[in-house]
C-alpha cells in the first residue's frame, strides 16, 4: 500500500510579523514514486520542512499543486502519516492510548483493538503499554510516534527529523527499525534530515535542497545495494560526492608516506 | 616479567559490622513501637489532666441525658471530652498497627507521631488554663471540655446546621464548577466567545460574590437560590480563567498531529484541549473551593436561615463562645474532609504527571 505524490511549480512565500517576505520554497518540482524511500536534505532554511508540511496538507503554497496518485492534496488526511521530531505524544494518554489515538479518533477501535498489541511489538515496546510518555526514553518515544503514525496504515509517511534528537547509537538502531517497517509495509517513506550517512543509509534518492530560496538543486540516487555498509567505499564516495555539493568537503591533503 | 597486582579487597570488617547493626529508623519494629506509643501517649496525658487536674474555677459541671440506642445516658461535658480523646487514641494507635505491613505508611505514621503527640500536649494545656484554673480571658477562650459540651447541649442542632451547610455548598460549588468549566472551554475555543465573555469576566470576576448579595436576595426566590448563586459565580469566575488558560496554552504541534491522526473538531477539544487544561482546571478548582467556603459562611452569616455560619452568628449575640468554638471545628474538620476528597479526585486524574511535576 502505497502512493505516489506529484509536486509542481510550488512557490511558498512566508511574511514575518515585520512585514518582510521570505521565500521558503519557489518553483519545486518533485516526483515521488509509489513505495520509494526518499530523504530531503540540506541546511536550515532551504525549507525541507515547509515541503513536507505542504505534502502532509498543514500548510498550503501560494501556487503550485501538490497531488497524491491524481488527486489534489486540500488539507490533512490519516493515509498520509507525520511523525515529528520531537515532543508530539499526548503526555495525557500512557504508550498503548497514544498508539491506539488514529483508531480512536476514526471510530476503528472497536474493530482494530486486537491490532495495537501488533504495532507495540513491531517498534519494540512489549512491557511499555502503561508508561506515560515522560517515562521513556527520548528514541523509545520517537518508537512510539511512528507506531502511532503506522497504525493508520497511511499509504506515504513524512518524518520530520524523527531521528534528529537521538544519540547516535540509538538514532541507528532506529534507522535499522524504520528500514524494516518500510520493507514489510511498502509504505512511500519521505524522510527530512540533516544528516548526509542517515539519507544515504536508507533512501532510494535523495533530494538535495539550498536555501535562500529554497529550491531543489539536484536529486541523487542511491543505487547501493541493501543492506548497506556504513563504512562501504561506495558509501563514503557518494557521502564525499554530497557534501562537496555543499561545498563542505575540505581538499584531502596528500598523504606523505604509504603504510 | 613484571605483573602488577592489584589489590581489591573490600573493607569486609566494616561491611560485615553495617549488616549486624540494626537500623535505627522506621523499618525498626521497635521504633515504630515507640512512636505508637508516643502518638497516644499525648490524648493519654490530656486525659489524665482532665481527670486529676483539680477543678479550681467555677464552672458548672451539669448532667446531660443523652438517648443513645434507647439508652439513657448521662454524660457531662468532661465525660464527652475523655470520650473524644479516648476515640483519637484508640483511632492512631490502630492506624499504627494497620501501618505495620507497609513500609511507605511505616515512614508517614514515624513522621507524624511528634506532631500529634503535641497536639495531646496542647490540648491539655488548653484544658488547665481554659476549664480548670480559667488563666484566659472568659468567656472567649472556653476549655476544650466546654467545646465538647456545645455538642452535647445542641448535638442535633449543630448537625441539623452542619447539613444545611453541606447542602448549600454542594449545591452551589458543583453548579460553579460545571458553569466555570464550560464556559472556560468555550472562551478558550472559540474566539469571538472571547472577545465578548471574557472582558465581562475579567471585570466581574474581581468582585467578591457577597458584595451582590443584596441583589441575590431580593432578585432570587428564596434565600437557599440566593446563597447558592453567590457560590456559583464565586467559583465560576475562577474556575473559567484558568480553564480558559489551559486550553488555549495547548501547543499547536498537539493539534497538528491530532489532525493528521484523524481527529475532527469536536475530537480536538475533547481530546486534546480538554486534557491539556485538565491541570489549569483543577488549580482553579482548588482556590475556588477556598473561596465558595468563605462564601458561604459569610452569606450564612447575613442572610440564611441555617448553616454553621447563621450557629456561629446566633451563638455569638447569646455569649456562647463555646458553641462558636465548636461550629469552627466542625468547619475545620469538614473543609479539611472536602479539600482532601477534590486532592485524591486530582491525583487521580493527573496521575499522567507524576514525576513531571514536583510535588
Amino acid at each position: 500500500m502505497s502512493s505516489s505524490i506529484n509536486i509542481s511549480q510550488v512557490d511558498r512565500i512566508y511574511t514575518d510579523t515585520d512585514g518582510k517576505t521570505v521565500q521558503a520554497l519557489k518553483n519545486v518540482d518533485l516526483d515521488i514514486r509509489a513505495g520509494e524511500f526518499i530523504s530531503l536534505i540540506g541546511p536550515s532554511g532551504c525549507g525541507k520542512t515547509t515541503l513536507l508540511r505542504l505534502i502532509a496538507g498543514l500548510d498550503k503554497p501560494q501556487s503550485g499543486t501538490l497531488s497524491i496518485d491524481g488527486r489534489r492534496i486540500t488539507g490533512v488526511d490519516p493515509e498520509r502519516g507525520y511523525v515529528f521530531q520531537q515532543g508530539s505524544l499526548f503526555p495525557w494518554l500512557d504508550i498503548e492510548h497514544n498508539i491506539a489515538y488514529g483508531l480512536r479518533a476514526r471510530g476503528q477501535l472497536k474493530q482494530k483493538k486486537a491490532g495495537i498489541s501488533e504495532y507495540i511489538s513491531m517498534v519494540g515496546l512489549d512491557g511499555f503499554e502503561k508508561s506515560y510518555p515522560h517515562q521513556i526514553s527520548g528514541g523509545m518515544a520517537q518508537r512510539v510516534a511512528i507506531a502511532r503514525a503506522l497504525i493508520n496504515e497511511p499509504k506515504a509517511l513524512l518524518l520530520d527529523e524523527p531521528m534528529g534528537a537521538l544519540d547516535s547509537f540509538t538514532r541507528a538502531d532506529l534507522q535499522d527499525k524504520l528500514l524494516e517497517l518500510w520493507k514489510g509495509k511498502g509504505t512511500t517513506m519521505i524522510l527530512v534530515t540533516h544528516d548526509i550517512d542517515e539519507a544515504i543509509y536508507l533512501s532510494d534518492r535523495i533530494v538535495i535542497m539550498t536555501p535562500r530560496p529554497g529550491k531543489i538543486s539536484r536529486v541523487i540516487e542511491v543505487d547501493l545495494p541493501r543492506p548497506r555498509h556504513r563504512g562501504g567505499v561506495e558509501f563514503l564516495a557518494m557521502r564525499k560526492e554530497i557534501l562537496e555539493l555543499f561545498e563542505l568537503a575540505q581538499a584531502q591533503p596528500q598523504p606523505e608516506y604509504n603504510i | 616479567m613484571n605483573t602488577a597486582t592489584v589489590k581489591l579487597s573490600a573493607p569486609v570488617k566494616e561491611s560485615s559490622h553495617e549488616r549486624t547493626k540494626a537500623v535505627w529508623n522506621y523499618k525498626n519494629n521497635a521504633y515504630l513501637l515507640l512512636k505508637i506509643l508516643l502518638t497516644v501517649s499525648g490524648f493519654i496525658v490530656a486525659i489524665a489532666v482532665n481527670i486529676f487536674f483539680p477543678q479550681k474555677a467555677a464552672v458548672e459541671i451539669k448532667d446531660y441525658v443523652l438517648n443513645i440506642f434507647g439508652l439513657n445516658i448521662s454524660l457531662t461535658m468532661n465525660d464527652a471530652y475523655i470520650f473524644l480523646l479516648a476515640a483519637l487514641a484508640v483511632f492512631y494507635l490502630a492506624a499504627g498497627l494497620r501501618s505495620w505491613g507497609d513500609k511507605d505508611s511505616r515512614k508517614k505514621y514515624s513522621k507524624n507521631a511528634a506532631f500529634r503527640f503535641a497536639l495531646g500536649i496542647a490540648l491539655a494545656v488548653w484544658d488547665i488554663g481554659g476549664t480548670k484554673l480559667q488563666l484566659f480571658a472568659q468567656p472567649f477562650f472556653p476549655g476544650p471540655a466546654q467545646v465538647a459540651e456545645a455538642y452535647l447541649a445542641d448535638g442535633e442542632y449543630v448537625l441539623q446546621n452542619t447539613l444545611y451547610s453541606l447542602r448549600l455548598y454542594a449545591a452551589g460549588f458543583s453548579c460553579g464548577v460545571l458553569l466555570g468549566v464550560g464556559t472556560g472551554i468555550l472562551i478558550g475555543w472559540f474566539p469571538k466567545v472571547y472577545y465578548w465573555v471574557f472582558p465581562i469576566l475579567k471585570i466581574t470576576g474581581v468582585v467578591p460574590a457577597v458584595a451582590w448579595m443584596p441583589f441575590a436576595l431580593t432578585l432570587l426566590p428564596n434565600s437557599f437560590t440566593a446563597a447558592v448563586f453567590l457560590i456559583v459565580i464565586c467559583a465560576w469566575f475562577q474556575i473559567a480563567f484558568l480553564t480558559a488558560q489551559g486550553i488555549q496554552s495547548t501547543p499547536k504541534q498537539s493539534y497538528e498531529a491530532a489532525r493528521i491522526l484523524g481527529s475532527n473538531s469536536a475530537d480536538l477539544i475533547f481530546h486534546v484541549a480538554i486534557p491539556h487544561a485538565m491541570p489549569d482546571i483543577f488549580t482553579g478548582i482548588t482556590s475556588a473551593n477556598a473561596m465558595a467556603f468563605t462564601t458561604l459562611v459569610m452569606s450564612e452569616m447575613l442572610g440564611q436561615p441555617g448553616g454553621l455560619g447563621y450557629y456561629i452568628n446566633q451563638s455569638k449575640v447569646w455569649s456562647a463562645y463555646y458553641k462558636v468554638l465548636a461550629a469552627i471545628v466542625i468547619m475545620a474538620v469538614l473543609f479539611s474532609l472536602i479539600n482532601h476528597i477534590i486532592g485524591r479526585i486530582q491525583k487521580h486524574t493527573l496521575r499522567w504527571q507524576e514525576g513531571v511535576v514536583k510535588k
